[in-house]
């Protein structure tokens, strides 16, 4: 006998539970179905970079939407989930890549966005004092700046079930499948039904997607994080390399977190990583040339999330193109903490209201699937 | 100097060189398999026998005769062809049985056909009030002082807890002339009766006659209180006094030093971070890595002995560690197999090193007062963490250990777990009315022990990394 619900969310990450909490807020009973817990995976175990900057224009609007959300993250969930404002900062290397720094920076304000600003060297001394003396500018983004992702993710969840969401956490959605106008969901012994699916299943919600009829093409990849023991403080804002894949945020207690999107080898059916160190050492070796303060500091553990990254970096967001009642909300490509907020109000925008202001429409399926419906 | 790795691939790689570590690397090694024993001290034995070729204690009725088998284990190891680097951290091991080492402040990448994991033990966490007081440590700690410098405490000295090291280290402080105050046994009374029936093992066992002698020794020279329910460490920024409740009846004594140890645990932080499966042992109250009878774990080509597969002791893990290595040999020599001992010998010879283990394991399992501390007791020293604040995040959501980072950091100090990690286990599992088992543990990642960043930049490269860099 199935439980009648008024939306069916599968995936525990930062996206289904902030989807599951806006279908509370617009007074739907949702259910939340997580296979581990919430933020057992990327979600949960990400740079907490909670950034603006340097992102692909399609998903800049819901980028903004979703930093407007962060400003007043307490307000929402009553719990400031760690975020801290100090800008992020893009560290052009030398003067070629202070060159498309320009032209990127001009190319967003002729489309409106002026959240990034182009640096010189002495304002870019001035955000990171420790930085190579060789750095001839950058970018900022002054709103932007980090969270801790496990104290967000698991915020989300916890407010959704106050508000009324049903979570099933540590067994998986099974049989989905759709008849009588429902969909209709397995969870262990439960069953759930319910005219809205919405599949945030990050590493896993490809495979669902292909179940129901709509592959696309992504990877299950895993990007590698370190941290460090806790050096004196000396950097607020996130710096991100332009030329070099490096990120690079120091927290209120002293520890680095070094970063940058270089990958392990994933076991997603075991949720199982294995690092890989050689490409940790490139890392490490980026952070020594650039700040020469962090060379004594020790790396204390290194470690990885699973997750979707789509062949196009662009997240998959909004109804599927074949079945109704049918959400995709997955693909966020090593981005999409940020958007996490952001994402679940304009999913519950999608789903109660049937449309949106925030400008979504190059996220969705349909550049796959042209839109059978 | 520092000595890096010959080559980058063996057949054996054998990490810890204690009894388990020492045995396995002689036995593989002397079946002509190449074989490499990385171990983290300065010279060999683990911590049995620490110091075994190095010890300034010339006495061998102070250490005990025990202690010299060491001796005979380090001879073995060096007529084979075993190569054998000391001052090597291994701090990376993955499903791939890649091994991230670092040797004198540079890390090497070896690979293995075989690894076998002979990491040994750790002092169990003893958590009551004060613990975190300098002035207070573990008794381990002060069993290597002892070992490596001959260094005993002078100064008005409580040791506290069970278990059978802890007569032992008594006994060697006294034999040097090392000063105890006061023993305070914390061995549960109801226990007694919980062992007797395993008695008559540990009765014909080895442990029996030497550990009834070292106990009446000990006993001769210092005020021992049995029946200790109750513990406490206070001062002001420093010990100055030990309180106890014992037979109903408090004392305060004031102190320099309080030694603390309620028996060893495996460590098991490289093999969980290399994937392992882990069980809770609900007898010797600890994670244990599931493993075959030929010590082999639940990742392929990598085997456990020593502590590190269980507490076993000495003995054991001298036999365990002979049981991998040939499993080992079996596999990629088979023919060479044939001059070592046979594996149903080592299989009864193990039998024989276990009796009486678990009269042991029954009779010094620690009370539940010493595992599960309450209230401002800290229980993550790195994130100073009290047992409140974890009862409270667990009120507020916290499922487990790991959901418990989110809310208090705990176990992503330096420490990785090792000072905390059982503590949060029962402590969650109590107050959540689930079983250990199903609270789980903290998942470990490499590296497992802390490595500098200039170290990490030094090493060499993979290809790919070096062209994405210069394709930007």
């Amino acid at each position: 006998m199935s439980q009648n619900v008024d939306a069916i969310v599968v995936g525990g990450g930062i996206h289904g539970c902030s989807t599951t909490l806006h279908l509370c807020l617009a007074g739907l009973k949702p259910v939340l179905i997580e296979k581990d817990y919430a933020g057992r995976h990327a979600s949960g175990v990400n740079a907490g970079g909670v950034r603006q900057l340097a992102r692909h224009i399609p998903e800049i609007p819901l980028s903004i939407r979703s930093m407007g959300i962060w400003e007043k993250i307490n307000d929402l969930l009553d719990d400031d989930c760690s975020f801290e404002s100090y800008g992020q900062v893009l560290v052009a290397e030398n003067e070629e890549e202070l060159a498309v720094c320009r032209a990127r920076v001009a190319e967003l304000n002729a489309l409106g966005f002026t959240h990034e600003e182009l640096i010189d060297a002495a304002e870019l001394r001035r955000l990171v004092p420790a930085v190579a003396e060789t750095c001839p500018g950058g970018v900022v983004s002054r709103r932007d700046g980090a969270a801790n992702p496990a104290q967000t993710t698991t915020a989300f969840r916890r407010k959704a079930q106050q508000l009324g969401a049903t979570v099933r956490e540590g067994v998986a959605a099974t049989n989905i499948r759709y008849s009588g106008g429902l969909w209709h969901v397995d969870v262990g012994s439960e069953s759930f039904a319910a005219p809205v699916l919405v599949n945030a299943a990050g590493a896993w919600a490809g495979k669902i997607a292909s179940d129901l009829g709509e592959p696309v093409p992504v990877e299950t990849v895993a990007p590698m994080l370190m941290i460090t023991s806790r050096v004196p403080h000396f950097i607020d804002p996130v710096v991100i390399l332009r030329g070099r894949k490096l990120s690079f945020k120091q927290f209120k207690n002293g520890t680095v977190l070094i970063g940058g999107g270089h990958l392990a080898t994933p076991y997603q059916d075991r949720n199982e990583t294995v690092l890989d160190w050689k490409s940790l050492a490139t890392s490490a070796q980026t952070v020594f040339e650039l700040f020469p303060v962090m060379r004594s500091a020790t790396i204390v553990r290194a470690w990885a999330g699973i997750e979707a990254k789509m062949k196009d970096d662009i997240p998959v967001f909004g109804p599927s193109s074949r079945h109704k009642g049918l959400y995709h909300q997955f693909g966020f490509s090593l981005h999409g903490f940020q958007l996490g907020p952001g994402a679940g109000a304009v999913m519950a925008e999608l789903i109660v209201n049937g449309g949106t202001q925030t400008r979504v429409s190059d996220l969705g399926i349909d550049r796959f699937h042209p839109s059978t419906l | 100097m520092t000595v890096a790795p010959k080559r980058e691939d063996y057949d054996v790689v054998v990490i810890g060189a204690g009894p388990a570590g020492l045995a396995a690397a002689a036995t593989s090694a002397e079946a002509g398999l190449s074989t490499l024993l990385l171990d983290e001290n300065i010279g060999p034995g683990g911590q049995v026998f620490r110091a075994i070729s190095s010890t300034p204690v010339t006495d061998r009725n102070q250490l005990g005769a025990d202690y010299w088998v060491g001796a005979d284990l380090v001879q073995a190891l060096r007529a084979s062809n075993a190569e054998v680097i000391h001052r090597a951290t291994v701090w990376s091991l993955d499903r791939n049985l890649d091994i991230a080492v670092s040797i004198g402040g540079a890390s090497a990448f070896v690979k293995a056909k075989r690894v076998i994991l002979a990491t040994g033990a750790l002092e169990r966490p003893f958590p009551i009030p004060g613990w975190t007081l300098p002035g207070v440590m573990t008794a381990g700690a002060a069993q290597t002082m002892l070992k490596s410098s001959a260094l005993v405490p002078d100064g008005r000295t409580v040791i506290a807890g069970q278990g059978p090291l802890l007569w032992l280290l008594a006994a060697q402080i006294l034999r040097l002339g090392g000063r105890i105050d006061r023993i305070l046994d914390t061995t549960e009374r109801g226990n007694y009766f919980a062992a007797l029936p395993h008695a008559f093992a540990f009765l014909t066992s080895p442990y029996f006659a030497k550990g009834l002698s070292m106990m009446r020794e000990v006993k001769a020279k210092v005020q021992v209180v049995s029946g200790v329910t109750e513990l406490a460490a206070s001062g002001d920024g420093q010990l100055a006094g030990v309180s106890y409740v014992a037979g109903g009846k408090r004392d305060t004594i004031p102190a320099d030093l309080l030694l603390l140890h309620q028996g060893v645990v495996p460590n098991v932080n490289l093999a969980m971070s290399a994937g392992i499966e882990h069980r809770w042992d609900d007898l010797q109250l600890c994670w244990s890595p599931v493993l075959d009878a030929s010590c082999g774990s639940s990742v392929a080509g990598i085997a456990i002995a020593g502590d590190g597969a269980g507490i076993g002791g000495a003995n054991a893990a001298v036999v365990r560690g002979r049981i991998a290595a040939r499993a080992a040999v079996e596999a990629l020599a088979p023919a060479a197999a044939a001059k070592l001992a046979p594996m149903a010998t080592l299989r009864s010879d193990l039998a024989k090193a276990e009796r009486g283990r678990l009269f042991l394991d029954t009779l010094f399992r620690p009370a539940p007062q010493f595992r599960i501390p309450s209230g401002d007791t800290i229980v993550c020293r790195c994130e100073e963490v009290t047992a409140k604040d974890v009862l409270d995040s667990v009120a507020i959501g916290a499922t487990g250990p790991n959901q418990l980072k989110a809310y208090r950091r705990t176990g992503m100090g330096p420490c990785q777990g090792r000072l905390c990690g059982l503590t949060v286990t029962e402590l969650m599992a109590q107050a959540r009315g689930k079983t250990p088992q199903e609270i789980g543990y903290y998942r470990l990642r490499a590296p497992v022990k802390p490595i500098t960043l200039a170290e990490l930049a030094a090493v060499p490269k993979s290809e790919a990394d070096v062209k994405a860099v210069v394709r930007g």
